[in-house]
């Protein structure tokens, strides 16, 4: 019966850009099974910039895999735009924390890959690409394959990559992760001016949380094992912001806490299971 | 070039070593082959186009017969990865079947087609196939997870995911495949050919012993290595170069 008055609920609430019930994924390993993520509720309205932050291998990737539409929950259901997901969709991109951009494509061919899928003439994908690839610093680099990139411009091809797409909805797990202090300041400008032009829905995972503070309208931390969400904060300081402010510290250092016991939880089971095995 | 003037070194040494040894006359020259013996007989067997006859048929032979097992081995190793099914069955006899010589089907194949065309067909088929099938299997079953993610979040399904993500991911296993089954390919062709009155490159071969002529005999022999090296050195490792420089991959695997 409460199941069914919340699917109700869901199906008449158009706002919920992304709605997340009851969420769980579990996995059966050779250990037996372990419960990735357990009883995630969760939404996101249309245009919000979401940060989430957990320690290592709380499920952070498993969930954005399952808002993408690339892997299926165990329990639970994911809506969007009123719909049940039931695969991926190019309106609804995933930036692998791996990235999974194609060796055999150069950077250009690797942009306009989802074009080419979705049929757009071959003339206005080469010019779209280009647009992205200047957009991410990577003008010149059209023609290079990926090993002769360095793994922050890697990291920009996987952007581009899924930019040119033009979604509504953008998945980034870890995207600026491997990029020097510099350039990621640079990329968050980037990211922040496009999404606010755009009004995309972001969905942005993260281990650094300054990073979740300067970029997140809510910034939303996560338990280990099994996967909750801890607590969530609203993020009011004004925009633009700057890595350097001190009102972000102030606020980042309260969701640092937060986080911390959360990582010496993980570091803990972590180190019993080496000392088990 | 410094790997090249060894080479060109080596090869000058050889030929006067067994210059000198053939000069020596300690075995009778119908026996021992000399350079100059197996020169003139390449220069007889192309000036009365023998050998050219043989190379043209045999090449006719090989283009189907490859051409044959390539069409065969790729579907059949699409086949095998997309069925755990037909992976436990088919998959398993195929890798056993992989330990017999090609030439052990050919008393089979004369039994079914007689001294004939597709005898040797049959037995150059049998000879490369399994080498396709099974790399073009490997291939696809070890395109890493993440490619095929990547495809379906950007939009490709079904025969657009194994058109543009899966056959370009496993590229490099299917060269090697393909590049396999061309040497066992020709190997298969050549041991075919000297059963019968088959006029390629392996019944020359033959023929070059019933006429008790050693330099024959080896002339053939010089031409069919050409053949071999030529086409791995030219096709195969050029294209395989190709694809390990743009995918930036080391030297071979
Ligand atoms: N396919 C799978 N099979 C088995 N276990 C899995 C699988 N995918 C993830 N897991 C497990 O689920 C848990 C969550 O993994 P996930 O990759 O989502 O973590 P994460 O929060 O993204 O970590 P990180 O911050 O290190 O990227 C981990 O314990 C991991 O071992
Ligand atoms: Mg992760």
């Amino acid at each position: 019966m409460a199941t069914m008055r919340k699917l109700e609920e869901v199906l008449h609430s158009g706002e919920g850009k992304i709605r997340l019930r009851g969420v769980s994924r579990s996995f059966v390993t050779a250990q037996g099974p372990l419960q990735a993520l357990e009883g995630i509720d969760l939404d996101v309205h249309a245009g919000e910039f979401i940060c989430i932050v957990g320690p290592s291998g709380c499920g952070k990737s498993t969930l954005l895999n399952l808002v993408a539409g690339l892997d299926r929950c165990t329990a639970g259901e994911i809506w969007t735009d009123g719909h049940r997901v039931e695969g991926p969709s190019s309106n609804r991109l995933l930036i692998f924390q791996e990235l999974g951009l194609f060796p055999w494509l150069t950077v250009r061919e690797n942009v306009e890959f989802g074009l080419r899928r979705r049929g757009v003439l071959r003339q206005e994908c080469v010019e779209r690409a280009r647009r992205v690839l200047r957009l991410v610093h990577l003008g010149g680099f059209e023609n290079s394959y990926l090993h002769q990139l360095s793994g922050g411009m890697k990291q920009r091809v996987a952007l581009a990559r899924s930019l040119v797409m033009e979604p509504e909805v953008l998945l980034m797990d870890e995207p600026f992760a491997a990029l020097d202090a510099q350039t990621r300041d640079l990329l968050h400008q980037e990211l922040e001016r496009l999404w606010v032009e755009t009004g995309q829905t972001i969905v942005f995972v993260t281990h650094n949380v300054r990073e979740a503070v300067r970029l997140g309208d809510r910034v939303v931390v996560m338990t280990f094992r099994p996967g909750r969400i801890k607590c969530q904060f609203e993020i009011t300081l004004p925009r633009p912001r700057t890595l350097e402010d001190p009102a972000l510290t102030l606020v980042a250092r309260s969701v640092l806490d937060q986080l911390k016991e959360e990582i010496n939880k993980a570091v803990k089971t972590e180190f019993r299971d080496e000392t088990t095995a | 070039m410094r790997r090249l003037r060894r080479q060109l070194l080596f090869y000058s040494l050889l030929v006067a070593v067994w210059w000198l040894i053939a000069d020596l006359e300690i075995w009778t020259p119908y026996l021992f082959p000399s350079p100059r013996g197996v020169l003139e007989a390449l220069r007889w067997g192309f000036a009365d186009k023998t050998f050219l006859v043989g190379l043209g048929i045999s090449m006719k032979r090989i283009a189907l017969g490859y051409g044959l097992s390539v069409a065969l081995g790729v579907v059949l190793g699409c086949l095998i990865a997309a069925s755990e099914f037909l992976k436990d069955t088919l998959g398993g006899t195929l890798l056993s079947l992989q330990s017999l010589p090609s030439l052990c089907w050919l008393p089979l194949a004369v039994l079914w087609f007689g001294l004939s065309e597709k005898a040797i067909l049959f037995v150059v088929v049998m000879g490369s196939l399994l080498s396709v099938t099974i790399n073009t299997e490997m291939g696809l079953r070890h395109v890493p997870k993440i490619y095929l993610m990547a495809g379906r979040n950007l939009g490709a399904r079904g025969l657009g995911l194994i058109v543009h993500v899966l056959l370009p991911a496993s590229l490099p296993h299917l060269v090697a495949g393909l590049k396999q089954g061309w040497a066992f390919a020709w190997r298969s062709l050549i041991s075919g050919e000297m059963i019968f009155v088959s006029l390629g490159l392996g019944h020359l071969l033959m023929m070059g012993r019933d006429l008790n002529d050693v330099n024959q005999v080896v002339a053939v022999m010089v031409l069919i290595v050409a053949i071999g090296y030529v086409v791995d050195r030219l096709i195969f490792e050029r294209f395989e170069s190709r694809l390990r420089q743009k995918w930036g991959l080391s030297a071979a695997p």
